[in-house]
């Protein structure tokens, strides 16, 4: 019987990036539920959420507080209304699918996370976790073909909680074009006079490296690689090119995901970033550990060494 | 969709147009060849909604949803210890039907065993166990003419049956010597049984014993079994045992088993029978002749009768003949079969009208003929 390793997304830098910082009691009842203190983080969110009672932020707190209570019920009642208030975010169909896994509803868990994965090619969680189901549905599916009762083969699933809701992805910066990055204009609150944050910019580079080699954009995923980059096979930046591009056009399609980032800097414009990589294609699914050394050339984070495992 | 390279190996193009479950499967199979694998996906589902119990169908769901997950190592990666034979089954279930649909009969060709029909046989069945596979051929102007084909599941142990309680099917040339509906079976029988006259004269000859050979359906909770799953019985899905049941005629449809089907040229089978049917009328003439020593001439030195070998069915006929004025021998209603794994050797049966100065009868009659050199020879000769 396979076990199902428990992941978190430790996206804690892309949270700082992509979304204001969180309401005072937000941010407390968040301590309180770190610190397993389960009721008082309730009682906090509960008074954050008198005030603004729609808030994404403290509903999906709400959520996670109420799943590790055990009180699977009402999770999935907040998780499912907020797929329904914001369809948009990943990260509510994934928890919801946590606790139908949880309670062996794999079926349920399956078709929420497929919807989170709709709604985020490139969400590395829900990729983990819709895996984990998948080899659980096939289980049942063996048990059928061979008679035998899986009812109590049960060692219920333990998938990954998102622990904290991201929103949007941190947009792309324009790197293919030698236009500017235009700001992301914000309408709930005026554009933070954004100081020079050097991992938080490694980071939205690894990012829109991700983000365009999911879109397949080959031109916009190589202009994040340096022209002094170190070809993997010590090969000719053109003949590298070309290789790169044929795997990238061979796929229907491609998600990649970046998953526990952690940025070392070396100095102001040199970084190595590690990360779990999650790739998967229609005909390829792997999850590698991956580095990019980068340096910041004229404003940009760029690639000049890549290392898999 | 390297790692899914040894389905493709079963994939199968189905020649049916008639949606059969089996159809439905290798269409699954055809969206996994094609790298359409959500295709592949809702067409497994679909077969599964409308047949719950097909085993083998819910293996290859949990293949395609395991592939999702992670490359699969073997076709029915079941990761669970079971023991090895139950996945086994559904894989050489998996190939025998795959294989049957994908290599066909070529049109041209019929079972050599086929020789003659008589006019009341309206259908033969022919078994050909390394296929697991049964083949209905219908009887236009005594010919065969393949009408339908099936999945079979054989004895556990293998064929030719010799011992009772060995789990295996014999192999020979048998007919439907009964019809029991399902109201007077148990459920293991399904939708009922076609019991089959096994030992017949020759398996007695060679000292085989045993008894109940049927072809029947399933129990209740599963569609089909195994290819080698019974005790010896030739097992049909449900359905499949009712399609097949329409073409039966108790006492009448013969039910031929062999480990492997030989195909010949219609012209070669033709060549053949015409032998045999020539050998036949030659063995009534001379009899109709009172030349017993011409007569005697178409019997094997290894000829024997119930109770009678050579020597004594020659004396008997010639005391019999030598009493009569005239004879007259009438022979209808033929049937001619080469028997699987014999060589030449062939059973006829055919209605024998005797009339003579004395004695007159009508019996069933049932010979083996072998071949002798360039002659073909009688080597046993009693009721049919």
């Amino acid at each position: 019987m396979m076990t199902l390793a428990a992941r978190l997304a430790g996206i804690a830098c892309a949270l700082a990036l992509a979304l204001p910082a969180l309401a005072d009691e937000v941010q407390d009842a968040a301590k309180l539920l770190k610190a397993g203190q389960h009721r008082q983080a309730l009682e906090r969110v509960n008074k954050a959420l008198t005030a603004k009672p729609r808030d994404p932020q403290a509903r999906f707190l709400k959520g996670l507080i109420l799943t590790e209570q055990g009180n699977s019920k009402e999770a999935i009642e907040i998780f499912s209304k907020l797929t329904q208030d914001y369809p948009e975010l990943p990260e509510p169909y994934n928890n919801l699918a946590v606790i139908y896994a949880s309670q062996g509803q794999y079926d349920k868990a399956r078709a929420a996370l497929e919807q989170s994965i709709r709604t985020h090619p490139s969400y590395a969680t829900a990729y983990e976790n819709l895996g984990d189901v998948y080899a659980k549905l096939a289980s049942q599916a063996y048990d059928k073909a061979l008679q035998i009762d899986s009812s109590n083969t049960a060692a219920k699933n333990k998938l990954s909680l998102t622990r904290e809701l991201v929103g949007r992805p941190a947009p792309v910066v324009a790197a293919a074009t030698k236009e500017p990055a235009k700001p992301e204009p914000e309408k709930s609150k005026p554009a933070p006079a954004a100081p020079p944050d050097a991992p938080g910019e490694v980071l939205k580079a690894v990012n829109g490296w991700a983000e365009a080699w999911s879109k397949k954009d080959a031109d916009g995923y190589l202009a994040y690689y340096a022209k002094e980059f170190k070809t993997p096979g010590g090969e000719g930046r053109d003949a590298w090119e070309k290789t790169r591009r044929a795997r990238i056009a061979a796929p229907k399609s491609i998600a990649v995901g970046v998953e526990s980032p952690k940025v070392t800097m070396a100095g102001a414009d040199r970084a190595t970033v590690t990360f779990r990589q999650s790739y998967r294609s229609d005909v390829l699914k792997s999850n590698s550990r991956k580095t990019l050394v980068m340096v910041r050339t004229d404003g940009r984070w760029q690639i000049v060494e890549e290392k898999s495992g | 969709m390297r790692r899914l390279a040894f389905l493709l190996m079963l994939a199968a193009s189905s020649a049916f147009a008639a949606p059969t479950p089996e159809d439905k499967l290798s269409r699954v199979f055809e969206s996994i060849e094609g790298n359409r694998l959500d295709e592949a996906m809702t067409r497994v589902d679909a077969l599964i909604r409308e047949y719950p119990n097909f085993r083998l169908a819910h293996l290859v769901r949990g293949d395609l949803l395991l592939a999702r997950s992670r490359p699969l190592q073997t076709f029915g990666n079941v990761e669970k210890t079971v023991p090895p034979e139950k996945v086994d089954g559904l894989r050489n279930e998996a190939l025998a039907r795959l294989r049957a649909l994908r290599q066909r009969p070529a049109e041209d060709r019929l079972p050599r065993y086929v020789l003659q029909l008589h006019a009341e046989q309206k259908h033969v069945l022919v078994v050909d166990s390394r296929r697991s596979r049964l083949y209905v051929f219908a009887n236009t102007q005594g010919r065969p003419k393949l009408i339908a084909d099936y999945y079979v599941t054989l004895g556990k142990n293998g064929m030719d049956k010799a011992r009772q309680g060995d789990q295996k099917t014999p192999v020979g040339v048998y007919h439907v010597t009964a019809n029991l509906p399902r109201k007077k079976l148990t459920d293991f029988y399904g939708a009922g049984a076609f019991p089959i006259k096994y030992p017949n004269e020759w398996d007695r000859r060679q000292g085989r014993n045993g008894h109940g050979i049927w072809l029947h359906g399933v129990p209740r909770d599963v569609y089909s079994r195994p290819p080698r799953a019974s005790d010896g019985c030739i097992v049909l899905s449900n359905p499949d045992l009712e399609s097949v049941g329409q073409h039966v005629q108790v006492g009448l449809t013969p039910v031929i088993i062999a480990d492997e089907i030989e195909w010949s040229e219609a012209a070669a089978v033709e060549t053949e029978r015409s032998a045999l049917a020539g050998a036949l009328e030659q063995w009534r003439a001379d009899w109709q002749s009172r030349d017993t020593d011409r007569y005697l001439a178409h019997y094997s030195s290894r000829f024997s009768s119930p109770g009678q070998d050579l020597k004594a069915w020659g004396a008997h006929k010639r005391k019999v003949n030598g009493a009569k004025q005239w004879i007259k021998v009438g022979v209808s209603r033929v049937a001619m079969f080469r028997y699987p794994r014999e060589g030449d050797f062939v059973v006829v049966t055919f209605d024998q009208d005797y009339k003579s100065s004395g004695l007159s009868n009508v019996m069933r009659k049932r010979q083996y003929w072998v071949k002798e050199g360039a002659a073909w020879k009688i080597i046993y000769e009693g009721a049919g």
